[in-house]
């Protein structure tokens, strides 16, 4: 028995790919199995290559493996494209009715194993039966899966459902009962766990964090966050609109937020792009608004449906004038979770745009995480909100009030009596209104930028990985976090000192990154974009060059393999 | 009667400017109407027209060029108890906003837009604007503008708008009475307010509206008619209609958000035990 493996399903795009990869996700969960899984899929809807790879392991993972060891094969392509990944002794499973394969052919030590798929709708679902004969399990948790995931199909889908199934893992058993090498140990996984990907997760702490109005307009990769919303906007009162644009969206949700409303957007870097005339609007209201900027490769429309951390400068920087700001890069789909509940919090007490920095990568892989890290909920209060009752004449609630410690002031809300301001995009005064006196000028501004101090306080300062005194340090920021998680863990074993420092609180860069950075041996800053944008920020914040850049940028996630090969070959 | 909208600040406007007249109509309308001053929210576009927040005391929003309807649309649905009105003019709403005037003109949200339209940019010193007639001198059309004009009362109507009116700056009492209507209309309801601008246009001056405008009473039937409206709405020349052109009453947006039945969304809690529900979902 086997203590991990890495399964894998390729077909067209419309044959359930992506559902068949949910549904044993979700199987090997509840059988206490760690898991998780990644896709990869071009920019069309039918037709093309669809492939979803699931590492499963008896213990906890945090990262997909690029070898193959179970490939269901549900077209000829899906072999061409990913025989290069088998590993030695892996299982093809193919039918024969679209290509004979043999051993020869694919030229790896495999056993290739024909299963005549049915039609085009049953394949996936007949293949993950058959794969239950493989990974020694029986369909106990296949079936409870399915029986969630059609509940509100009917019992005759349902039951559709499971013989589709059934008869996938009677024909691997009729046939190839004695084909036992990825027979899976037992789960070891105690505390019970969640699957969803970082866009759910991101939508779960949006609603936690007390989240009103969402505004998105359609966008891969943060796609999966509007169908959480729509789905449950009634039970989770909340309003979600589709705009014409991401300039109407994001200019509605200020207007929410202006109104009480805890509101955000979600969008890739070029609809970000068309927002960023708003963003800085936000920035001289001083509105609360969360912003979650799902990372592509770009420039422009670039490869939409692949991976790359190429918007982090963008993030930080984009808009015109200066203002503060908040840039938060979750590294997986507890942060996403917990950092967009905190994004809510932040953007309110601050009255600050902030930006959660995810990707394709974190926000269309399926991860686990703990049914406690999503336990604790609890009714956020606006600190900086005044009461309606407060505020008794109207010489007590200047909006702009300058006379702060933190540069933040009292916010009244639109129907409260007494406390009319102007959210103005001009420069204005304490009550609004517009001006272009210098002295009001400099002092708003300055008011303003005061809140960085502020904001600082709560910065947080990188998670460390590994060995207390490494001899190598990894540095990444957001969905590296797992890969180089698990690089060091592989290279621990091999008697390395080595560590990682992921950086989740990417702006205002807190000084003390510079203390921790100045104390390592050696830097290697491991990056999903062509220039090392984090670097770059680091330097200019800390003075601290990291000579060590190992850049990926050809769309698809650094994998633990690469790292360590990469450290072990140099 | 007391100016309860008064500010410190004295307008700033050209003399005679015909943001003058339609300031004072709204005011007009809005003390005749009654809201109290906490429940009326303006989003002011960027143009001569904006100008107007920094005397008029209500809560108000100055957002950015060709932005102000789809803030007004986030605002209503947040506090649905808001009398939100939008002060726009030609080139804010139909130039770069004007995708955004369609838009909401086919979500139907309850909020009131007043296109201050005087066919040039004033505050950028007079190039001509959207609703610019063919042949028009202006400083970007030095021999007269080629493309023929948008004409906002047609535009609103088609998109899905269900009200439509034209006023005109210089008849204050009228205007007075059809922003009183379109505030009082459940709806996206539009003003088109034929302006002067006394420095940027001699050609379309007080004078010249006067020849010209004619008030047109449409009730009954006719008004919920949006070809027939669009017919009358589409007359300029030697006579222009002025009045209510088509007034319908359809569910607006906010009353088609299920989650806002009830209760203003910003007051909502966080559904403690809906989350927890939903968290199960993803075992």
């Amino acid at each position: 028995m086997i203590q991990e493996l890495t399964w894998a399903i390729g077909g067209e795009a419309g044959f359930g790919i992506n559902i068949a990869g949910s549904m044993l996700a979700k199987a090997c969960s509840r059988g206490n199995y760690g898991v998780i899984a990644s896709n990869e899929y071009p920019s069309l809807i039918r037709g093309g290559h669809n492939f979803v790879s699931l590492r499963i392991s008896t213990s906890e993972i945090f990262a997909p493996k690029q070898s193959i060891d179970i490939l269901v094969s549900l077209n000829k392509e899906t072999v061409e494209f990913h025989k290069q990944q088998l590993a030695p002794g892996a299982l093809v499973l193919y039918d024969p009715k679209d290509y004979e394969w043999t051993k020869e052919e694919i030229g790896k030590e495999v056993t290739c194993i024909a299963i005549p798929f049915p039609t085009a709708l049953a394949k996936n679902t007949f293949s993950l039966g058959a794969t239950m004969v493989f990974l020694g399990k029986d369909l106990t948790f296949l079936t409870s899966v399915i029986k969630d995931l059609f509940a509100k199909k009917g019992e005759k889908v349902i039951q559709e459902n499971i013989d589709i199934a059934t008869a996938g893992y009677t024909y691997a058993k009729t046939n190839y009962a004695s084909v036992v090498t990825h027979v899976l140990a037992k789960g070891k996984i105690k505390d019970p766990k969640l699957i969803m990907n970082v866009c759910e997760a991101v939508g779960l702490g949006a609603i936690a964090g007390g989240m009103k109005f969402a505004a998105i307009y359609p966008m891969t990769p943060i796609n999966a966050l509007i169908p959480f919303f729509t789905d449950n906007a009634k039970k989770f009162n909340i309003v979600y609109k589709q705009p014409e644009d991401e300039i109407a969206g994001i200019n509605m949700a200020v207007g929410a937020s202006l109104a009480g409303a805890r509101s955000m957007v979600a969008t890739s870097g070029g609809g970000f792009a068309l927002m960023v005339e708003a963003v800085s609007m936000t920035g001289i209201m001083e509105v609360p608004l969360v912003i979650d900027l799902g990372m592509r490769p770009g420039p422009a429309t670039g490869m939409p449906t692949w991976t790359e951390q190429g918007e982090l400068t963008m993030a930080m920087y984009a808009g015109h004038g200066e203002f503060p700001r908040i840039v938060l890069a979750p590294g997986d789909v507890e942060e996403g979770y917990v950092l967009t509940k905190k994004a809510f919090d932040l953007a309110d007490e601050f009255h600050i745009p902030v930006i959660i920095l995810t990707d394709k990568y974190l926000n269309e892989t399926q991860w686990q995480l703990s049914e406690k890290a999503v336990g604790d909920i609890k009714q956020t209060v606006s600190k900086t909100t005044v009461n309606v009752s407060d505020i008794k004449d109207s010489q007590l609630c200047k909006r702009y009030d300058l006379r702060t410690k933190t540069g933040v002031s009292i916010r009244s809300l639109p129907g409260m009596k007494f406390g009319e301001y102007i959210a103005n995009s001009y420069e204005h005064d304490e009550d609004g209104y517009t001006t272009e006196d210098a002295g009001m000028r400099v002092a708003q501004v300055n008011k303003r930028l005061k809140k960085v101090q502020a904001i600082l306080q709560k910065a947080f300062v990188p998670v460390v990985y590994g060995s207390d005194d490494a001899d190598i340090t990894f540095l990444s920021f957001g969905s590296l976090k797992g890969v180089l998680k698990e690089a060091v863990s592989i290279l621990a074993r091999e008697g390395k000192k080595v560590k990682h420092m992921h950086v989740a609180w990417v702006y205002p860069i807190p000084e003390s990154i510079g203390e921790m950075l100045a104390r390592e041996k050696r830097l290697i800053c491991v990056e999903q974009n062509a220039t090392g944008q984090l670097a770059s920020v680091i330097k200019e914040a800390t003075g601290i060059a990291i000579k060590e850049k190992w850049l990926k940028f050809n769309g698809r996630q650094w994998t633990a393999e690469e790292i360590v090969n990469k450290l072990t070959t140099q | 009667m007391e100016d309860k909208f008064i500010t410190s600040t004295k307008p700033t406007w050209c003399p005679g400017c015909g943001n003058f007249g339609i300031w004072l109509a709204l005011k007009n309308a809005l003390t005749k109407l009654a809201i109290p001053r906490e429940d009326v929210v303006i989003v002011y576009g960027v143009g001569c027209h904006g100008n107007m927040r920094d005397w008029m005391h209500v809560y108000g929003v100055q957002g950015l060029h060709g932005r102000a309807i789809p803030l007004a649309q986030g605002m209503k649905l947040a506090n649905s108890n808001l009398r939100v009105i939008v002060v726009s003019g030609d080139g804010d709403c139909l130039g770069e906003g004007g995708n955004h005037f369609i838009h909401a003109a086919k979500r139907n949200p309850n909020i009131t837009v007043l296109v201050h339209n005087n066919e040039v940019y004033g505050l950028t010193t007079g190039q001509a604007s959207p609703t610019a007639e063919i042949g028009f001198l202006t400083k970007s059309t030095p021999a007269g503008v080629v493309d023929p004009p948008f004409n906002p009362s047609t535009l609103s109507i088609l998109s899905g708008g269900t009200f439509a009116a034209r006023g005109f700056a210089g008849d204050i009492v009228g205007l007075t009475e059809l922003i009183e209507k379109a505030i009082s209309h459940k709806g996206f309801s539009v003003v088109d307010v034929l302006q002067p601008c006394v420095t940027f246009d001699k050609v379309h001056t007080y004078e010249w509206y006067r020849k010209r405008v004619q008030k047109v009473n449409i009730t009954g039937e006719k008004l919920r008619d949006r070809l027939a409206a669009i017919g009358i709405a589409r007359q300029w020349g030697d006579t222009i209609p002025l009045g209510v052109f088509f007034q319908t009453e359809l569910p607006t947006s906010e009353e088609r958000e299920m989650s806002l039945e009830n209760k203003p969304l910003y007051l909502r809690s966080i559904p403690v035990a809906e989350i927890q529900k939903t968290v199960m979902q993803f075992t």
